[in-house]
């Protein structure tokens, strides 16, 4: 094996890409631009939508209660509901967005709740509108106050204690630390957008090195150079390699910068309420162990190692870049699928899933992120991609020596 | 030199079944002349010549290449040959210093001599204007040179042309065929393959007609014409490929 050459064509490789303005992109300029602008283009329509249906007081309507001028006036008084005029089109209002949600009551509500009758309050509301669920909400807490309120009173007036109706108090106390929680919230994301880029980053390179060079006709002009195959083939592999990792690191680094970033616009900028709104939309941001996540590179290696070797293998079979377009997409599924399936909820990583090839690196980067090192399953995950990943190298170099694969017609 | 023995080359085909491309292919060519491979379309030439570039494995048969055996050493024989064809395009987005300064590399060349022997070669084609340039900008004519420049940069002893001229201006085609002559004249063995009657009258110092695999006549055109009662080629050509025979036997 000569070493030498294969740097050769590395370098060759290297500059042929860097001037190939469709790798470029795929390679360098999406994965830079892919975390910031889901983070603040997310976050930021996220939290402005959240803030603009928070800042409007929602109108409302009383059906009802026409002999109840009690809860009328605590209703009307409430400030945060401004109360329109009864019409019986309430329903299509709401549907129509002109009106957010009405509340129905007894006319002799008033009454019946001095006789200590039961009675019936009904909201009605858009289900899924969040301004429309935002009114509703709040006429929900209104009649719970009121509620509370009428209890007290009854109370009082038979000189009973508060707690006859309250025997015990239940609270709920969280004993992981915030890192884990963070973590198991963004945890199962972050793996697969790794995963996910690794194999893209290797896509147009892989097609382009093998079925593009075949297309342009440059296939057969470096197989009479002296150049062993072998030697030709992990140059090349090593190109596919560079523009995996590189998609890679880069998305690492720029989302490195934007998350703290991000977080910091999105808290400060809207003051609490957009911390409570980007809270109620599931977009805090999370505390990431930052070891964990370097191990989650280092797991991620071999991984694209696995990628470069089977997609280019694949791509050589390609007589043209379309046609290996076609067969390399579909297996973007086979990538995606064991990446999801460490999102489910309840896949908890053992020895046997520790084999699973892609589903055992998600699975363990979700429990890295979030700051737990098992260092058995850590050895035996990398080991077993290791070896996928040497398979893979060792049948890209099997195909790459067959001359039926090379001249295909 | 070149010697072939018996070279057989045997393609499986899903839809044709069994192709023999090459068919028991034996001929020898010496250095300083040129052997031209003469065939009709699917004759067989190009297989014949991957066969010699050791891009292709024989079924049968063996083949040298400047004292090399294509099945032993292949990577010396690729060391020892230039090969061009019209199928052997360039990089792109290289530019031609750097086409030709990568096959030097990979024949082993340290940057010196890579310098010097570029300049020998830009000199020779004229192609300093464009040296520099990026080769998918190229016109055809400026394409065929630095092709022909990448195929010299490691001077080798064995030259290896196949349809070199197909889909050139009659310019460019003088160029190719005079720079042939040249190759000749430095004493490389050359091997010309085509299906143009009339470059291989100029060029060729010894003519094999092929077809469908298997080498039907060999020996110098004054050789052909002798055994087959013609002077001109194509007529030659014809009565070979559709067995006409031989007008003495
Ligand atoms: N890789 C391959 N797989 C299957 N069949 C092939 C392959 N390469 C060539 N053939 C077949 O072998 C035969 C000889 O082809 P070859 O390319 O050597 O002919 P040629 O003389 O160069 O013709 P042309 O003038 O068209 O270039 C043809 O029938 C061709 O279809
Ligand atoms: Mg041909």
């Amino acid at each position: 094996m000569k070493t030498r050459d294969i740097f050769t064509v590395y370098f060759k490789e290297l500059r042929d890409t860097l001037r190939d303005r469709r790798t470029i992109i795929t390679m360098f300029v999406l994965p830079t631009i892919l975390m910031p602008t889901l983070i603040f283009g997310f976050g930021f329509i996220a939290s402005k939508v959240v803030r603009q249906a928070r800042a409007e007081t929602p109108t409302i309507m009383i059906l009802g209660a026409a002999s109840s001028s009690a809860v009328r006036s605590a209703l009307e008084a409430h400030p945060r509901i401004r109360v329109v005029p009864a019409a019986d089109d309430y329903r299509t209002r709401i549907s129509d967005k002109t009106l957010r949600a009405a509340v129905e009551l007894p006319d002799d509500f008033d009454a019946a709740l001095a006789r200590g009758e039961p009675a019936q309050v009904r909201i009605y509301y858009y289900e899924g509108e969040l301004k429309s669920g935002f009114a509703a909400g709040e006429l929900d807490r209104f009649f719970r106050d009121y509620r509370e309120k009428t209890l007290q009173a009854r109370l009082d007036s038979r000189g009973l204690p508060a707690t006859l109706l309250r025997p015990f108090d239940v609270t709920r106390q969280n004993v992981a630390p915030p890192e884990k929680v963070g973590g198991n919230l963004i945890g199962g994301f972050i793996p697969y957008i790794i995963i996910l880029l690794c194999f893209t980053g290797a896509m147009y390179p892989a097609m382009d090195l093998t079925a593009g060079e075949k297309e342009r006709g440059t296939m057969e002009t470096i197989l009479c150079s002296p150049v062993g195959r072998t030697e030709l083939l992990l140059g090349k592999f090593l190109m596919v390699l560079t523009g995996s990792l590189s998609t890679v690191v880069l998305a690492g680094v720029s989302s490195a910068i934007t998350i703290p970033l991000g977080g910091l616009l999105f808290s400060r900028g809207g003051g609490a309420a957009a911390a409570a709104s980007a809270a109620a939309s599931g977009g805090t941001m999370p505390l990431i162990d930052p070891l964990g996540l370097l191990a989650c590179f280092v797991m991620v290696l071999p991984v694209a190692v696995l990628f470069a070797a089977a997609i280019f293998t694949l791509a050589l079979f390609a007589k043209s870049y379309k046609e290996a377009q076609s067969t390399v997409s579909p297996l973007i599924v086979v990538v995606i699928l064991p990446a999801l399936a460490a999102m489910l909820p309840g896949v908890e990583l053992n020895a046997k899933l520790a084999l699973v090839p892609l589903l055992n690196v998600s699975l363990v980067c979700k429990e890295l992120v979030s700051g737990v090192f098992q260092w058995d399953l850590l050895a035996l995950i990398f080991g077993s991609t290791c070896v996928y990943a040497a398979g893979a190298l060792a049948l890209a170099v099997r195909m790459f020596n067959r001359e039926d694969v090379i001249f295909r017609t | 030199m070149i010697d072939a023995r018996h070279l057989t080359k045997v393609f499986h085909d899903k839809k044709r079944g069994e192709i023999r491309a090459v068919d028991d292919v034996s001929f020898r060519c010496e250095p300083g002349r040129i052997y031209g491979l003469l065939g009709a379309n699917g004759a067989g030439k190009t297989t014949t010549l991957r066969l010699l570039a050791t891009l292709l494995k024989p079924t049968a048969g063996d083949a040298t290449v400047a004292g090399f055996g294509v099945a032993t050493a292949p990577e010396r024989v690729r060391a020892s040959l230039g090969f061009l064809a019209a199928s052997t395009a360039l990089y792109g987005r290289l530019t031609a210093r750097e086409t030709i300064a990568y096959f030097g590399q990979l024949n082993g060349m340290d940057d010196a001599l890579i310098a010097a022997r570029t300049k020998l070669l830009a000199d020779e084609l004229e192609m300093h204007d464009f040296l520099d340039r990026r080769v998918d900008k190229f016109s055809t004519g400026m394409k065929q040179k630095t092709s022909i420049a990448r195929t010299l940069i490691h001077d080798p002893a064995v030259l290896i042309f196949d349809e070199p001229t197909l889909g050139l201006d009659v310019m460019a085609a003088r160029t190719i065929v005079r720079f042939v002559r040249d190759c000749r004249a430095r004493g490389k063995t050359v091997i010309y393959s085509t299906h143009i009657m009339s470059e291989v009258e100029k060029l060729c110092d010894a003519i094999g007609i092929i077809h469908d695999g298997r080498l039907l006549a060999t020996g110098t055109l004054e050789e052909l014409r002798i055994a087959y009662a013609e002077s001109d080629l194509e007529e030659i050509f014809v009565k070979v490929v559709t067995g006409a025979g031989k007008a003495a036997a």
